[in-house]
């Protein structure tokens, strides 16, 4: 009896069932991630290999084929010797301008917005509800019937054609994302703590700062990856809104891709647009996992 | 004197009445104990006193001291959450000093006040961490830490054990009337919790839909609760009712009849009622045999729950629980022979519902 028992728990399963490597479930899985993959990489790779080669060799025709010989030649037209209408200075000019206006429009949007997402999570006001919506409302609005309105505002307050311009309409514009964004995200630190801090004396001004700034790392580098990457993408406001000293990079490639006369340098353009795709491209780079993290943070409550 | 006076308090959110009119007085050094089922106010009630909640209307008066329009750090208030609501990104000192800082008081006073906390709290080894760093008896610890460097003339409680097991919560409850026997500081005291009511509380005030139901000591409370609500919220297992008829000096039930002389009535009693018995009041044995009302009763469940036993029976043909000795040997289908003691019990008009 005793006997029967023991051999009978021997033979069963026992410890972790195994698992099968190449199960039908694994291999549609895998399959399907590196069937993509190659779909989004070729292009890239097409660019790279192309801006690496020289003029002569592009006109053989193999687009697909390594450069037999490595030139960056391309690479430094595009940047300093490129022209676009009688300016002759390459993307350079392009990228100051592109840093000049992305670095005051973020700033300048993140910390509007989340004074803004704060104000409304935990300070409600009468209103405040309308407020956020009247706020939401206006990211469904489409842009285009803005355009012509915000011409004549920029040329009566003098800043149509300056990079003051730009910022200004790009703040305005990351507002109502941003500030949801925040709202959310300060809605989800535990109402407790900010009635501790009040209990503990702290304001408006001091809560923010000393309680819930250093409590949402992860939110602010979401909203640090949307901005950066939305401002330096941005073309039709670039194009609107300044004139060609102060085109921001975005238009510059246009400009210099699609510029009709003489010979399609495509080594060149090819060099130049991944050199324009650099900024957002790092930024991923650096902070993908916190942007996981941000956005799963602000995703719980709504 | 007294420390907290509260008058014709009224909150509302938008058509919702959460508290209506309640006045309350505390006295100086008082425990006082805010004690209802979730949804009753006494939160409400707490945040308010705090001035974390703008009153509707009424006021309120701490130390005889209108603070009706002050903010909650003005007030002479320090407060416990339920959440310990610590700073997390500051170490426990940083957490017990940040109030402190915010007031501008000087460095020295600082660090004087928050080693007396400590050295009292007994969490001096905790000061470099941060409150990820720490048990959840720890953090409570250092919430209430946090309310006793602000020296404030009122401590207020919210709930602050209920997110503790049930063996630290048993410490801590301990603790927290040991550190007010040191004190000697006022506290307001909000739980949903009986037990913790009846062990800390100098007076309880039980709430129901926003108003007080009865604001009396926990022996008061337990042995003469001033409504039906209040008998069968407080005591565990809860108190039996029996519904009947009461005519002269009978009370006439489905199919007994108990004689209420020995009951203490307030005024001479008459109509229909109903009987509030403590299933740990219930005579048995050869006790029951000596009161004037004893009779025999089925027994249907039995729950042993170690030092004592519950018995559900029938009597008077509803489910009637009765509380022996874990030692008593029982067995369902058993008769058992009960007996009611007047004294101890309870009566309440039907309607009303307000003690006879």
């Amino acid at each position: 009896m005793v006997d029967l028992t023991s051999s009978r728990s021997l033979d069963g399963p026992r410890g972790p069932k195994p698992k099968r490597s190449f199960s039908r479930a694994n291999i549609f899985l895998y399959g399907t991630l590196i069937v993509v993959s190659v779909y989004y990489l070729l292009p890239l790779y097409v660019m790279v290999v192309t801006s690496l080669k020289g003029m002569p060799e592009i006109r053989t025709g193999n687009i697909f084929s390594p450069p037999l010989e490595i030139t960056f030649q391309p690479w430094v037209k595009a940047w300093a010797q490129a022209c676009t209408g009688i300016n002759c200075d390459g993307l350079s000019r392009g990228f100051g301008n592109s840093v000049k206006i992305l670095i005051p429009s973020v700033v300048l949007s993140i910390a509007i917005a989340s004074i803004n997402g704060y104000a409304l999570a935990r300070w409600r006001f009468k209103g405040s509800e309308v407020f956020f919506s009247i706020l939401i409302v206006g990211a469904f609005i489409p842009y285009q019937t803005m355009l012509y309105p915000l011409v004549i505002i920029l040329r009566e307050i003098g800043l149509m054609g300056d990079l003051g311009g730009l910022v200004l309409v790009h703040t305005i514009f990351g507002m109502p994302i941003l500030t949801l964004l925040f709202r959310n995200y300060f809605a989800s630190i535990p109402e407790d703590l900010h009635k501790a801090a009040r209990v503990d004396g702290a304001g408006f001004w001091s809560i923010y700062f000393r309680i819930m700034l250093p409590m949402s790392l992860p939110i602010f580098v979401v909203a640090i990856i949307l901005q950066v990457t939305g401002i330096w993408n941005d073309f039709l406001f670039g194009v609107i809104y300044t004139k060609p000293e102060t085109y921001p990079m975005t238009v510059q490639l246009n400009n210099i891709v699609n510029s009709v006369q003489g010979v399609k340098e495509y080594n060149v353009n090819m060099a130049a647009t991944l050199l324009t795709g650099l900024v957002p491209l790092i930024i991923y780079f650096v902070s993908g996992k916190l942007f996981v993290r941000g956005i799963a943070a602000g995703a719980v409550k709504g | 004197m007294h420390s907290v006076e509260i008058r014709d308090l009224d909150l509302s959110f938008g058509a919702v009445e959460v508290l209506k009119g309640l006045n309350l007085n505390i006295e100086d050094g008082e425990f006082l104990v805010l004690l209802g089922s979730s949804g009753c106010g006494k939160s409400t009630l707490l945040n308010c006193i705090a001035g974390l909640l703008e009153v509707t209307d009424g006021q309120i008066f701490i130390k005889d001291r209108n603070v009706t329009w002050e903010e909650p750090s003005d007030r002479g208030i320090g407060m416990v959450f339920q959440s310990y609501a610590l700073y997390p990104q500051m170490t426990v000192e940083g957490n017990l000093s940040f109030g402190l800082k915010n007031a501008r008081m000087s460095r020295d006073e600082i660090a004087k006040r928050v080693a007396r906390a400590a050295e009292i709290l007994q969490i001096e080894p905790l000061l470099k961490r941060k409150p990820a760093a720490l048990s959840g008896g720890q953090r409570q610890r250092v919430a209430i830490g946090r309310a006793l460097v602000r020296d404030a003339d009122v401590f207020l409680f919210d709930e602050p054990l209920s997110n503790l097991d049930a063996k630290l919560r048993a410490d801590l409850r301990v603790e927290i009337k040991r550190l007010h026997q040191q004190l000697k500081n006022t506290i307001i005291y909000v739980t949903h919790d009986q037990v913790e009511a009846l062990t800390l509380a100098d007076r309880i005030a039980v709430m129901k839909g926003g108003q007080i139901q009865q604001l009396a000591s926990p022996t008061e409370i337990y042995n003469r609760p001033g409504n039906r609500y209040v008998a069968d919220f407080v005591g565990s297992p809860a108190m039996n009712f029996i519904d009947g008829m009461l005519i002269e000096d009978r009370f006439e039930m489905q199919d007994q009849v108990l004689s209420v002389a020995g009951y203490p009535f307030a005024k001479t009693p008459g109509g229909p009622a109903t009987l509030g018995i403590r299933p740990e009041h219930i005579e048995t044995g050869a006790a029951a045999e000596a009161l004037p009302f004893h009779t025999d009763v089925p027994v249907e469940v039995i729950e042993p729950m170690g030092s004592d036993t519950l018995a559900w029976t029938r009597f008077a043909d509803k489910a009637f629980r009765v509380r022996l000795d874990g030692q008593t040997d029982i067995r369902p289908g058993d008769q058992l022979k009960i007996g009611i003691d007047m004294a101890k019990a309870s009566f309440f008009d039907a309607e009303t519902e307000v003690r006879l």
